[in-house]
């Protein structure tokens, strides 16, 4: 259809590169060539954060983000979060706090709370709720999230002191 | 494994327990795999041409400029389809359902053509180059209206033949009406003349829908030999039927396999892309796939919309003593399991109450909108809508108190349901009670002063029939190590069922849930289930799977005795399968099968001693905040109660009742997808808002009663519906008794409160 270009970037660590078209998004990208489907594409239109990614150490919609605007930079995604095949304590969490039922909006939802307790290590709920409104979930497993989110910020700080 | 065969550990520890989810580490790795982010080897991808008219006869379908569009490989009608399936039509109830619109249009987002290529993006292009003429026809969308109208949507009706009572329809002309359900009890005219009191209500639900974060997907790949799908579905079984008929093969050589789901509610039952999936991967000769955008979710499916005309006759102490419903399903442009939905849940219309004549009509009807099926609950949670605000509005009528009213009327255990069946483990009375001392509401309620924000508070309480009767198989496979795989066709959408199943199997050969493994679907050894669909899984599943763990204990005791041991020895498992075959070698494989007992209501009334082997029981309170100046509803307490049994994993159960309620608050206070002469007009998250965390209530509490179902595995039943039943209402009792409105119809969004207010102010505000 279109010309393709290759670009290059760094996707969880590691330096790759990829042919892609004009129109793609990240999220395509993901799937397509790196067989990454935990950002998926959901409503499409940046609107339930089924499709995060960070890029460049912020969140994207992957779903409007397009494929060649990650040339030369730093992405990362869900999969890079258990590393060496531990969990993060925010995925530990996502567990013992039942915060998921079908699943499908986790990993939005996971890089969201990881990227909140970055920046506020210990939020109040209401901070919480602003944090992730952009975060959606059929099954509405939002008190279940809220748990998780209080239950990760205690294991980070015991990670962190111990 | 150190594993066992006499049970050591106290019974219960598995069952009981909240067992982290099984596959908890997939899902929070984003490992979990999912029909629509799959992809196989030298896939195809489709995408669709939709009709654009809500009735018409097509006159011509232009897909030149679209075969010439380079990398398409081919643009498919039911033509097409045709030279490879011969009869295509589908359907679970009737075949009605093509698999590409087949001479006429029904309603507007109806799949014409399909375009076929390697590169979706190259698919979607070339639909945009398709053009098709019709013959406008005159459209019928009002469930009412559709009963007594000259538009037909069907020329003729075309039942499926699995279902005795759809028999007399076949070949039915000039009629929309796809099933007439009825019950009789008492005499409804006679008692109904003679009451004190008489009180007639309408009440209406809008059209709302699933959208599943997964939207639909499903890969077919065909081969002379065999064909494989891979499938977003509820209902394997049912699908691998449905192909092979369509096919005229025998079962054995159709495969469906399911990953996990992005959910369903069903919405992903019956058939929905793969028969289409099929006509094409037989064309193409290749594996093809479709994945549905969010936007083209608007055009599979929805729930009913509904009218329910409802009538009571009470006395003068407050019993109702005669009640009449007539129901009317919007059943879209094809039946789907619409007949369904109005029979098994119209046997519930008249509610939770003890009543002596009661009449119920339930219509299921065609119209030009997109078709509609069960939604997390089967059609109760309309019936609750109307009967609850009826309930209340009769006792404020009355001047009596809400729940004294319902006291008096409480169908208890040991009364007879409005079809004859007396009710046992149903303890309507329990839940009640415990949503009422929950809302705290025998203490002083501050309705707020005189300003312009009103306090109110409201409840409602309601039961269902679970679906009857139906079919589940397991198997339960020991391995030489001990190690204990289950293979049951209940597919995990997100309600736990793997977990709970692997727990009911851990109790009964006493081995940790979470070294039990639950195969992944697949018909080529999963077996038989009716569908994971109406609650009915942990029943009649669980019962399976309960029977196929205890052949497999009960076989592993045998090889015990084979090999001399004595009675009552606990060697481990490894050791016997040592012992028998000399290495680590052999497996036990134990099978369950469960279909409960049930008698077919009699025709006409409806009457039946064992219609349903189990019932659901529901309460919900709400407590709101409404302005009057803008007619904003702010929910500050919602408390929901279920009856579920025996708790098979705790956790699982609350997440349900949360997630549930939830999902029917946005039923209830905001969600609708609005029509415009048959066009959606708000097809896209953007503009059809679903709940998200500011939507949550500042007080949000689940919980259950402690009743153990007396026929169930381990004393459990289903809960993945209930909590849906009365969360509409109860907030629509709470804002009438916070500012003296009674809205009739969902959404309860701040429009429509705020007309009601200006309505009763006799200040009406003009029709938008
Ligand atoms: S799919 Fe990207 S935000 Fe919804
Ligand atoms: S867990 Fe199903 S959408 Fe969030």
């Amino acid at each position: 259809m279109t010309a393709t270009r290759t670009i290059t970037f760094t996707l969880n660590g590691a330096p790759v590169s990829a042919d892609v078209k004009p129109h793609h998004n990240l999220v395509e990208l993901l799937q397509t060539h790196f067989g990454l489907t935990g950002a998926r594409e959901t409503c499409g239109q940046g609107l339930c954060g089924c499709c995060t990614v960070i890029v460049n150490g912020r969140s994207v919609s992957g779903c409007l983000y397009l494929a060649s605007f990650v040339d030369g930079a730093d992405v990362r995604t869900v999969e890079a979060l258990d590393g060496a095949g531990k969990l993060s304590p925010v995925q530990e969490a996502f567990i013992e706090a039942s915060a998921f039922q079908c699943g499908y909006c986790t990993p939005g939802f996971i890089l969201m709370v990881t990227q909140l307790l970055d920046e506020h290590p210990d939020p109040d709920e209401e901070q919480i709720k602003h944090y992730l409104t952009g975060n959606l979930c059929r099954c509405a497993t939002y008190p279940e999230v809220m748990d998780a989110v209080k239950l990760a910020a205690r294991k980070r700080k015991a990670a962190a002191s111990a | 494994m150190a594993t066992t065969l006499n049970p050591a550990a106290k019974a219960g520890a598995q069952v009981g327990r909240s067992v982290p989810r099984l596959e908890g580490r997939d899902k929070v790795t984003g490992r979990a795999e999912y029909t629509h982010t799959m992809r196989l080897p030298g896939m195809l991808h489709a995408k669709l041409f939709r009709s654009t008219v809500p009735h018409g006869r097509i006159k011509s379908v232009d897909t030149s400029a679209a075969k010439k569009l380079p990398g398409v490989l081919h643009v498919v009608t039911v033509d097409d389809v045709r030279k490879v399936l011969p009869h295509p039509y589908y359907g679970p109830a009737f075949h009605d359902q093509p698999i590409l619109a087949d001479g006429k249009v029904r309603f507007v987002g109806e799949p014409v053509a399909a375009v076929i290529s390697a590169d979706p993006h190259i698919a979607e292009e070339a639909v945009q180059l398709i053009t098709a003429e019709y013959e406008e026809l005159p459209a019928i969308y009002d469930e009412v209206e559709a009963l007594d109208t000259n538009i037909f949507v069907h020329e003729e009706l075309k039942p499926a033949g699995t279902f005795a009572d759809l028999k007399h329809l076949k070949g039915a002309k000039g009629t929309n009406l796809a099933l007439d359900y009825r019950l009789r009890r008492g005499d409804f005219d006679k008692a109904y003349a003679a009451a004190a009191h008489k009180f007639e209500h309408e009440f209406k639900t809008q059209k709302v829908l699933h959208l599943s974060f997964e939207p639909f997907a499903c890969i077919c790949d065909y081969r002379e030999t065999g064909v494989t799908f891979y499938d977003s579905t509820q209902g394997p079984s049912f699908v691998r039927t449905e192909m092979a008929r369509l096919l005229g093969w025998p079962e054995n050589k159709v495969r469906i396999k399911v990953p996990y789901l992005g959910s369903g509610y069903g919405s992903k039952l019956y058939i929905k892309l793969e028969a289409l999936a099929l006509a094409l991967s037989m064309i193409a000769r290749k594996p093809v796939k479709i994945a549905y955008t969010f936007e083209e979710m608007f055009y599979q499916i929805t729930r009913h919309p509904s009218t329910f005309r409802i009538k009571s006759g009470v006395d003068k102490d407050g019993r109702i003593v005669a009640r009449k419903c007539e129901v009317f399903w919007n059943g879209g442009a094809y039946a789907d399991i619409g007949p369904r939905v109005t029979q098994k849940s119209g046997l519930t219309a008249a509610g939770p109450y003890d009543i002596d004549n009661v009449w119920i009509d339930s219509y299921a009807l065609y119209t030009n909108m997109t078709p509609a099926g069960a939604l997390r609950g089967f059609g109760v949670p309309q019936l609750v809508w109307a009967y609850e605000n009826h309930t209340d509005m009769m006792a404020r009528a009355l001047n009596m108190d809400p729940v004294e009213f319902r006291r008096k009327n409480l169908a208890v255990e040991g009364k007879p349901h409005a079809t004859g069946q007396m009710l046992k483990d149903h303890p309507v009375d329990k839940v009640m009670d415990k949503v009422l001392e929950r809302m705290e509401w025998s203490k002083p309620f501050d309705k707020g002063g005189s300003g312009h924000i009103k306090r109110g508070r409201g409840f409602a309480i309601a039961n269902k029939a679970v679906i009857s009767p139906t079919t589940s198989v397991a198997i339960v496979n020991v391995a030489a190590d001990g190690s204990a795989t289950l293979y049951c066709g209940t597919v995990d959408m997100g309600q736990g069922s793997d977990t709970a199943m692997a727990q009911m199997v851990a109790e009964i050969l006493n081995i940790p849930a979470e070294d039990v493994r639950v195969t992944p679907r697949d018909t080529d050894v999963t077996p038989y289930d009716m569908g994971t669909l109406g609650s009915r899984s942990l029943f009649h599943m669980g019962h399976a799977v309960r029977r196929a763990a205890e052949d497999a204990r009960d076989k592993l005791k045998a090889l015990a005795k084979e090999v001399g041991e004595p009675e009552g020895s606990n060697i481990p498992i490894a050791d016997l399968f040592q012992k028998r075959y000399g290495m680590q070698a052999g497996n036990v494989i134990g099978s369950g099968i469960y279909k409960p007992d049930y008698t077919p209501p009699a025709p006409g009334t409806g009457q039946s001693p064992n219609v349903t082997p189990f019932w659901m029981v529901a309460g919900s309170g709400a407590e709101v905040e409404v302005d009057i100046e803008t007619g904003h509803v702010k929910i500050t307490k919602l408390v929901n109660v279920v009856d579920c049994g025996k708790a098979i994993n705790p956790k699982s159960v609350e997440t349900q009742i949360s997630g549930a309620a939830l999902m029917h608050l946005g039923f209830s206070m905001f969600e609708k997808m609005h029509l415009d002469g048959g066009q959606v007009t708000n097809a896209s998250l953007a503009d059809y808002k679903i709940p998200g965390f500011h939507d949550l209530p500042s007080v949000l509490e689940s919980h259950y009663v402690e009743h153990d179902q007396s026929n169930g595995p381990f004393g459990a039943k289903g809960v993945g519906e209930v909590a849906t039943f009365c969360v509409g209402p109860a907030l629509a009792n709470a804002i009438d008794d916070a500012c003296g409105v009674r809205l009739m119809e969902m959404p309860l969004n701040a429009e429509a409160v705020y007309r009601a207010i200006r309505a009763k102010q006799g200040k009406p505000l003009e029709e938008a």
